[in-house]
């Protein structure tokens, strides 16, 4: 009675699935991420079992600097190095912390494989702790992310019950505890030094760097910060070695990358490939291209507000950090927004600023007023207030706030508006010499009109318009009248033929 | 109390687990993250639930996030020896036919599926 299966094609031929390879995510779709039992059943604390009962400190230091990991948060730093930095440290107290606090628009990477797999996260936090010598361990966590707190809490009890956690895990005399602290809901508290604050109870600020905090953390004790999915690839480089990792890879962004791709896609959805992979493979074949063939891709934005806008013509740009970072744009934790020509890229610069401006905590002058005053320009710009020098203007203002901001919010805000000056300047332009704007996104510049010999006379846009300011008769070129037009951007939606402008 | 696990006690735990997981003739797996729940993935959860009441052979489980967010609710049947298909835009109408036809009889509804087999993994 199975003939039917000769009809369903096979996950390795589906577009979305054969370019992909798991590690951090292997067990998305097949694991109960309620039940302790499924997770060891696929190997899971075995890791834990491996490194706590078989494996020094250094041992397990040495296994991940020679796996060639590296954080996945952003920035792209050895995590062995931070592991060893901490383990260095003198002190008795010692902390290991998980970032969970995924704040950039469009990225859903640490929700999902915390929702999915969260003991995978526990345990690599349990061997982080054995190789630094800590006793405590804490995940801050997004508030906004109601399910995936229930899965970590629920995690947590149950590996305690179990004594996965706690006084003499498995019998091998090391303890180790793990605390769910809900985040404050600050952008801002995605940054190591002002999550650290928020976690001691304190507002949310970043403080410079050095001390570090391998050497100066928590409560002043050295503590190590490590991203969601960071901690998800330790278990499984500690179980199949340090080899097996760095086999996948070029040469200094070893192992596989998780994406949250969104935008105007095919298929929207998350993404592990192995690094090096061009750009183009995840937009095209394992997302689909353009939902709407119509349409062609424009740009894909990488790095949610520090990051950048790459042109269709650097799609073929290999998915490693130093690649990525070469092109103005960041590696980031792994949101990818896909756009077409109907986005206006002075428009995304002013969405990512207002973002910025809105989430800059306020200590340090350039990112405070630095982001403000970009915003404000921005406005101008799509506003039709443009004016010449104006983009020499953002330009350098940028300069200054990357060079001056006190933390990582600051140093890269500008890079939205530096990476599409650089690959889409003539947009500016448009807008601030022809008060145009190319992708008719900016209200402000549009005309309200239609183009007669491009209107098919179909009358979409007269059933759009909820104002009824559209006169249109059958075989008629449909008129706006500009006095009752409320400008709601309905018959732009409607129109087929890109006869309004 | 549970009894607190050793080495030995972990190790015949998983395999405790992996005879538990290949006891059932056939396992429904509902993917329920925030993307599958926010499609109606809990509603589709409660219909096999029902189906499968009086089947104590089949499992009826529910997981995280399968991938494909903008496909779901997606749901993944395996009937034991045969490979897992994954279904996906399920709802609870086409709930009854994926279980009578598929988790009954291991016909397959190849209408509502999106592809069979394993991922790849490292």
């Amino acid at each position: 009675m199975a003939e039917s299966f000769a009809f369903i094609p096979h996950l390795k031929d589906v577009g979305f699935f054969k370019d992909q390879l798991l590690v951090a995510l292997r067990n998305r779709g097949s694991l109960d991420p309620d039940s302790i039992e499924d997770y060891i059943g696929k190997q899971g604390y075995a890791a834990a079992a491996k490194a706590l009962s078989s494996m020094t400190s250094g041992e397990i230091i040495e296994e991940i600097l020679k796996s060639g990991l590296r954080g996945r948060g952003g920035a792209g730093f050895s995590t062995g190095m931070k592991w060893k930095f901490c383990a260095d440290a003198q002190g008795p107290v010692k902390y290991i912390v998980c970032n969970a606090d995924e704040g950039d628009p469009g990225a859903f990477m640490d929700r999902s494989l915390l929702e999915a797999d969260p003991h995978a996260v526990l345990e690599g936090m349990v061997i982080a702790a054995k190789a630094i010598g800590a006793g405590q361990g804490f995940v801050y966590v997004r508030a906004e992310y109601p399910l995936a707190i229930e899965k970590l809490h629920k995690a947590v009890t149950q590996a305690r019950v179990m004594g996965l956690l706690g006084v003499n895990i498995l019998n091998t005399g090391f303890s180790f505890d793990i605390e769910i602290y809900p985040g404050a809901g600050a952008f801002v508290c995605g940054e190591e030094t002002a999550l650290l604050r928020s976690l001691e109870g304190k507002r949310g600020m970043p403080r410079p760097r050095p001390p570090f905090p391998a050497i100066r953390g928590l409560w002043n004790r050295p503590t190590v910060i490590n991203n969601v999915e960071t901690l998800a690839n330790v278990p499984h480089i500690i179980l199949n070695r340090s080899e097996w990792y760095a086999q996948l890879g070029p040469e200094k962004s070893k192992g596989t990358k998780v994406f949250a791709v969104s935008g105007v896609i095919e298929n929207v959805g998350l993404v592990e490939v192995p690094m090096g992979i061009p750009l183009a493979t995840i937009v095209n074949d394992i997302c689909g291209g353009s939902k709407n063939k119509k349409r062609s891709i424009k740009a894909v934005q990488m790095g949610g507000p520090s990051g950048g806008c790459l042109p269709v013509s650097l799609l073929n740009t290999p998915v490693d950090y130093e690649s990525i970072i070469a092109t103005g744009a960041i590696m980031g934790s792994g949101g990818m927004v896909v756009m077409d020509n109907t986005t206006c890229m002075v428009d995304v610069a002013k969405f990512f600023l207002g973002f910025t401006a809105d989430e800059s905590c306020g200590k340090c002058t350039p990112c405070r007023e630095g982001t403000a005053q970009l915003l404000e320009k921005l406005k101008d710009i799509t506003d039709g207030r443009g004016k010449e020098g104006d983009i020499e203007f953002l330009e350098e203002l940028s300069r200054y706030i990357i060079d001056s901001s006190l933390c990582g919010l600051g140093q890269t805000a500008p890079n939205p508006v530096l990476t599409t000056i650089g690959y889409f300047r003539s947009e500016y332009e448009a807008h601030i010499r022809d008060k145009k704007c190319p992708a008719k996104r900016c209200v402000p510049l549009l005309e309200f009109a239609v183009y007669p010999d491009k209107c098919k006379k179909c009358g979409l846009c007269f059933k759009a318009c909820p104002v009824n300011a559209i006169a249109w008769e059958k075989k008629q070129v449909a008129v706006i009248d500009r006095l009752k037009c409320t400008k709601c951007m309905s018959c732009f939606a409607a129109c087929p033929y890109d006869a309004i402008f | 109390m549970t009894e607190k696990l050793t080495m030995d006690g972990l190790a015949a735990l998983a395999r405790r687990s992996r005879e538990e997981r290949e006891g059932f003739r056939a396992r429904i797996t509902v993917h329920m993250g925030t993307c599958g729940l926010s499609a109606g993935a809990q509603a589709v959860f409660d219909a096999f639930a029902y189906e499968a009441k009086n089947h104590a052979d089949i499992h009826v489980s529910a997981s995280g996030c399968a991938g494909m967010c903008s496909r779901e609710p997606m749901v993944t049947v395996e009937v034991k020896g045969f490979p897992r298909v994954i279904y996906c835009d399920i709802t609870p109408d086409k709930v009854r036919k994926v279980f009578a036809s598929h988790g009954m009889e291991n016909r397959p509804v190849v209408e509502y599926a999106l592809a069979q087999g394993l991922e790849s993994v490292h």
